[in-house]
């Protein structure tokens, strides 16, 4: 495992910053800032006509790192240590999941959490908790 | 023009996860590794991403809903339902093993292709494959007769 450094500050100020995309979202288009849920609609079936605008907010996304390095010249570390058998599990079991539960860390821990909606809670703390246990067995049990 | 507001936002969201940190899965698997805590390995700063979205939604939310409508939209598309079912724990349960196997969820996992990660893209092909399944399975007739149709709203 990498060590990495605790950073409350600037974390809470990037934490703000998507509290204020989920805000300004819900604000101009009325939708929940939910990345899953966006995410999957870029793929049919299409159930209404927001496919633009979706693509939009996940090009956006992607857009974001690029403009870090314009205006910085470099990008914060990223480290992922994970072979390609395992990246392709995760990224099965990642988007399975959050669509079968009609939600990811967005939709439900931030979104969901701020509406004080029960199921958003629920599935917070299931994801939570499935994540730790997760990293428990793999790094503790090996 | 609607496009382009959400592009703005998008990247706001994008930004957000850069500077807080959850664009690096190994700061996220260092959060969620409680078993550091004793070795002093644990990396709190992700419960400070919370927080600092939560409160800020929090707030947003309360004022933003009480408009009659959005700025560009006809209504506000927000989740109703209150039951437990069990999709709302089997798949964050699910969700949650395969955060915990890499350390990206899908917001991360998407911000990473921009910084040119080829780990990245395969999570990120893998992970819509997954998303794709679990819309197809969800509309199949037996599905929906044991369990209830995801609120489409929610996410």
């Amino acid at each position: 495992m990498v060590a990495t450094p605790f950073t409350p500050i600037a974390s809470l100020l990037g934490g703000a910053l998507i509290g204020l995309s989920a805000v300004l979202l819900m604000w101009t288009m009325g939708r929940i800032a939910g990345v899953s849920g966006i995410a999957a609609r870029l793929f049919p079936p299409y159930e209404d006509r927001e496919l633009a605008g979706r693509l939009a907010f996940v090009a956006g996304l992607i857009v974001a790192p690029v403009l870090v390095r314009l205006v910085t010249g470099s990008l914060p570390a990223q480290t992922i240590a994970a072979g390609t058998p395992l990246l392709m599990v995760a990224g099965l079991l990642t988007g399975f999941g959050s669509v079968w539960g009609s939600g990811c860390t967005s939709g439900h821990g931030v979104c969901g959490l701020s509406r004080l909606s029960v199921r958003s809670l629920v599935a917070t703390m299931t994801f939570m908790a499935a994540g730790m246990a997760t990293v428990f067995v793999m790094r503790h049990w090996s | 023009m609607t496009v382009l507001i959400q592009f703005g936002i998008g990247m706001v969201f994008g930004l957000g996860l850069i500077v807080s940190g959850m664009s690096n899965p190994a700061k996220v698997l260092n959060f969620l590794d409680v078993g550091g805590i004793p070795a002093g390995t644990w990396d709190a700063s992700l419960a400070f991403v919370m927080a600092g979205a939560v409160v800020v939604t929090f707030i947003g939310f309360r004022r933003v809903l009480k408009l009659a409508r959005p700025v560009l939209a006809d209504r506000f598309y927000v989740p109703v339902r209150k039951d437990i079912d069990p999709r709302i724990i089997a798949g964050p349960a699910i969700f949650g093993i395969g955060w915990g196997l890499v350390g990206f969820c899908p917001g991360p996992a998407l911000t990473a292709l921009g910084f040119g990660s080829a780990s990245a893209f395969i999570f990120v092909a893998a992970m819509c494959a997954g998303m794709v399944l679990a819309r197809f399975i969800a509309q199949l007739p037996s599905a929906t007769r044991i369990a209830t149709p995801g609120e489409p709203l929610e996410t």
